[in-house]
């Protein structure tokens, strides 16, 4: 594989980039948070000083080059610089899911090797502090909300203000040295590393370099067309990818300003305040942000739902298209500047959305009506396709070609090609360098040439260019009578009701399909509170029979639109059952990043699927649950074994 | 028994001051009714010290009468050293004593923050006329206040329901905003009369690690009154025991416990029989 050597003059390493946005944006904000109810913010000039001071400190702690240093905590501006300081001191930052539980955090960190800690508050002091007999690397920990910590031994902790301060007076000390590390990075020195949210198995640490980040940074500014005044909200996980990507490596590419909100319950109130212009979000949050405007909806006056209802259907007949800068004829035009004036405008202003120039939805397929939704109030989403081993982009949607269907073309540098089997495999200057410590699985994944394995199925449209990803190439098989089997295909379409919160179709090597429903408690809650049904736990209302029924009726519309898929027509759902408790990633059955775990789903419920196959209408079950804070305990239940109608495949009935 | 006037150390390795307010022989009667019946006791600097007690044993009586709102008809309240005189609520409030009330006493139409800033009202000091024309000192001291407010807001993990009205709040969110009101005239002792009644479980957690961390970041003395033993056992640093208004206990949680006069209060022996032995 060509490598792309980094242009002269360029800069090569995170800390390059920081130094030269301090000299060329100066005075521009180069990172914001609300506290105390105020937005705080800092110049790139201040934040290069503040991030210098606490790689000072670190230097004065002992920290060494090739060191890792963990990150965990929600999304502070401390910490992104905090990344940005221990690679200036030439280690390696690692941030972690700060939700994760303490085995999980020590299993990462012993991995890693982990000397050094930087972490938000006390409960993540509590958690490294639980496990720190498992990490025998680990030598100090450095934190930033001093609450409930005052107490603790201070032998190995210390507080982040504190620890800028040391730096700051060692200046002289260590500013050679510290400079002198920084001159040695290069393109091909590791930036970051990140692990892998484990859909199979144990964690794997995605080394990314430089020049992965800064390519693709670089690349991925360009197709988008980022500004330096453009504004970000991070909010999303600082351990998954998209977020290193959004706001350190393209904010530092282009010097665009990142904020963080307040809590992660003031995010909405942030969102609106900042305006982002730049916005990235899995499904999931617009899926719960359309739930609650048409929720409120139904609450508003008769007058305000009329014209609401009038005007959406404008929206949804017209919106895209004229985004799409198509052919609209005059009246329609019309009606939709009317629209935007009465709903769209105010409506988008609520939800946050009045400056989206450019918006992202990726991680989970979206479902058409949310993303036709948010399209036709102008609003510019579009989809991506990425995985951390390619340092997010694979392939994404240019404007004006935006499609639900499709995860876009290739993104600028990355080349793809289809395996026999339908696996998607790709090659670009994003290509992580290795998993830590285990080269085994980087053999498996990477070959000699350079090219990745994605273990997506999927195939690129011939006239458009466009990839569909179909599912998970380990989850697609073959039914009995030999069609083709793909689970997520019919979980997305289940997902796609707002009653369904998560689904799992099995049927692998089996005669038919059968699912798993999780019901969407805020959804169905709602209904419920709407209807004047009353219950008193989310087991109660799962099996509420009118509950129960909805759920078949959208099973049922789900097989009819299944049926109507030549390929696909034999993964109708025959039977199902509503799960008792919602899946849960403390309970091992997702991903921190919410993706199911089918093989532990499989084993931990094999007394519920078997039911699902022998015919059975109910089954007894009991369950074991992990409470947050690690304490176990068990649900039991009854659950009714539903059938659902199976429609036949009606086009080629009509062909017969 | 401690020395009045000095600091010990608990054998968690907290520091407990000396002696800030102390009640002797304090009577209070309603009428014909003896609410509260010549007790004593202390409260320490920087402690939690619980009144419990089962229903009606005089318990917010004793509040009330630490809060200055009822004035005993036997006895004496000291105050950092001196004999305090019957006072005005808003004057107990001036002497940094603060309170929470076990039926929400807040403004309901007011948003929480406006909620919040109330609680600065005794640390305001420009006229009138000045607040009217809201220029140069009135402004600078609102700013002031604020901050203040916030940093509480902050600390109780309340920033999503700032601007909120109380009356759209929960029962246990409602509490909260009372502690933080309450907070925020930084008293240097907090009364908290039922913080956790009608609370779940998971409610009654949170509402104890923030009394806790008040104690903890800003010093507070903080008396405390529960009827949930179990919480009270975790928090405070010593127990008063109240039954028919009488005290039949003081002491540190341990001491309390095996304290066969609790013991009895609490799993209801016949009262004849105790009168008798």
């Amino acid at each position: 594989m060509a490598l792309i050597e980094c242009p002269a003059g360029q800069p090569a390493s995170v800390p390059a980039l920081l130094h030269r946005n301090a000299k060329m944006f100066a005075d521009a904000p180069a990172y914001r948070e609300k506290e105390y109810g105020i937005w705080q913010s800092w110049t790139w000039a201040q934040t290069r000083d503040e991030v210098e001071a606490l790689a000072l400190g670190f230097m004065e702690l002992g920290l060494n080059e090739g060191d890792f240093v963990s990150i965990i905590g929600r999304n502070r501006p401390y910490l992104y610089w905090a990344m940005m300081a221990a690679e200036m001191c030439g280690a390696v930052p690692v941030p972690l899911y700060q939700d994760a539980n303490a085995e999980e955090m020590a299993y990462v960190m012993s991995h890693c090797g982990a000397r050094f800690a930087v972490v938000g508050d006390q409960e993540q002091v509590d958690k490294i502090t639980d496990v720190k007999d498992q990490l025998p690397e680990f030598e100090r920990m450095i934190y930033l909300d001093p609450r409930g910590l005052r107490k603790y031994d201070h032998e190995h902790l210390d507080q982040y203000q504190a620890v800028q301060e040391m730096g700051r007076k060692t200046r002289d000390k260590h500013i050679k040295e510290l400079e002198a590390r920084q001159a040695k990075l290069n393109y091909d020195s590791t930036g970051v590393m990140l692990y892998t949210s484990g859909t199979t198995g144990k964690p794997k640490g995605v080394v990314l370099s430089n020049r992965n980040v800064i390519e693709t940074a670089k690349s991925s500014s360009e197709f988008d067309n980022l500004r330096q005044t453009d504004e970000i909200l991070a909010y999303l996980p600082m351990a998954w990818v998209g977020d290193f990507i959004f706001s350190v490596g393209q904010a530092l590419w282009t010097g665009f300003c990142t904020n963080c909100p307040e809590s992660a319950d003031t995010m909405h109130v942030d969102l609106r305040e900042i305006g982002p212009t730049y916005y990235f979000a899995p499904p999931r949050v617009f899926e719960t942000q359309l739930t609650n405007v048409m929720i409120r909806m139904e609450d508003a006056s008769k007058f305000k739902k009329k014209l609401f209802d009038y005007y959406m259907a404008v929206a949804r007949k017209v919106g895209p298209d004229i985004l799409d800068g198509k052919d609209v004829g005059f009246m329609d035009r019309v009606k939709y500047r009317l629209g935007e004036l009465f709903i769209y405008g105010p409506l988008k202003n609520t939800l946050g959305f009045s400056r989206v120039r450019v918006g992202y939805t990726a991680g989970e397929a979206i479902g058409p009506e949310i993303f036709d939704f948010y399209r036709s109030l102008g609003i510019n989403l579009k989809q991506l396709y990425g995985q951390t081993e390619a340092t997010v982009f694979i392939t994404a949607q240019p404007d004006g070609q935006v499609r639900s269907d499709t995860v876009g073309v290739t993104c600028p540098g990355v080349e793809l090609k289809i395996a026999d089997n339908g696996e998607v495999f790709y090659r670009s200057p994003g290509v992580f360098v290795e998993y830590y410590k285990n080269a085994e699985s980087t053999a498996d994944t990477k070959d000699a040439e350079g090219w990745v394995a994605t273990g997506d199925a999927g195939f690129i449209e011939p006239d458009t260019g466009h990839l569909r990803i179909i599912d998970r190439a380990k989850d697609v098989g073959k039914m009995a009578n030999g069609s083709l089997f793909a689970p997520k295909y019919v979980e997305n379409k289940l997902k796609f009701f707002p009653n369904v919160l998560e689904a799992v179709v099995f049927g692998n090597g089996k005669a038919e399909c059968t699912a798993f429903i999780n019901i969407d408690l805020t959804a169905v809650g709602n209904w419920a509170e709407r209807n004047n049904i009353g219950y008193a736990s989310y087991q109660e209302l799962a099996r509420h029979p009118q509950v129960m029924q909805q759920i078949q009726e959208h099973v049922e519309a789900v097989n009819e639109s299944v049926a109507e898929d030549e390929m696909l027509s034999g993964c109708q759902v025959h039977r199902f059952v509503v799960l008792h408790k919602e899946l849960d990633a403390d309970d091992g059955e997702l991903t921190r990043t919410r993706k199911v775990r089918r093989r532990i789903i499989e084993e931990k419920y094999a007394d519920i699927i078997a039911a699902l196959y022998d015919g059975s209408e109910q089954v007894s079950t009991e369950t074991e649950v992990t409470y947050e804070d690690g304490r176990k305990g068990s649900i039991k239940a009854t659950l009714e074994v539903r059938s659902a109608k199976i429609f036949a495949d009606n086009r080629k009935m009509a062909a017969e | 028994m401690k020395d009045n006037a000095e600091s010990y150390v608990t054998a968690d390795g907290r520091t407990i001051g000396p002696v800030v307010m102390e009640m002797k022989n304090i009577t209070l009667r309603f009428g014909g009714v003896e609410a509260i019946k010549d007790i004593s006791f202390d409260i320490r600097e920087g402690e939690i010290r619980a009144i419990i007690g089962p229903n009606g044993a005089g318990k917010s009586s004793m509040l009330n009468v630490i809060s200055g709102f009822y004035v005993p008809q036997e006895g004496e309240v000291w105050y950092k050293g001196s004999r305090r005189p019957p006072v005005k609520p808003f004057e107990v409030a001036q002497q940094g004593i603060a309170r929470t009330f076990q039926n929400i006493a807040l403004f309901e139409g007011m948003s929480v923050l406006d909620n919040v800033m109330t609680g600065r009202l005794t640390h305001m000091k420009t006229g009138m006329l000045s607040q009217m024309l809201w220029r140069g000192a009135a402004e600078r001291e609102e700013v002031a206040n604020r901050e203040v407010a916030e940093k509480i807001i902050d600390f109780l993990e309340i920033q999503a329901i700032r601007k909120t009205p109380v009356a759209r709040l929960p029962y246990g969110l409602k509490k909260r905003v009372e502690l933080a009101r309450a907070l925020a005239a930084e008293p240097s002792i907090l009364l908290l009369d039922e913080p956790m009644a009608g609370m779940n479980v998971e409610e009654k957690e949170d509402m104890s690690r923030f009394i806790l961390d008040v104690n903890d970041e800003f010093g507070t003395t903080i008396a405390l009154i529960e009827h949930d033993m179990g919480v009270v056992m975790d928090l405070s640093d010593r127990v008063v025991v109240m039954d028919y208004g009488k005290k039949i206990g003081d002491g540190t949680p341990h001491d309390v416990r095996n304290n066969q006069a609790v013991i009895d209060a609490y799993l209801g022996v016949a009262h004849d029989e105790e009168d008798a032995t």
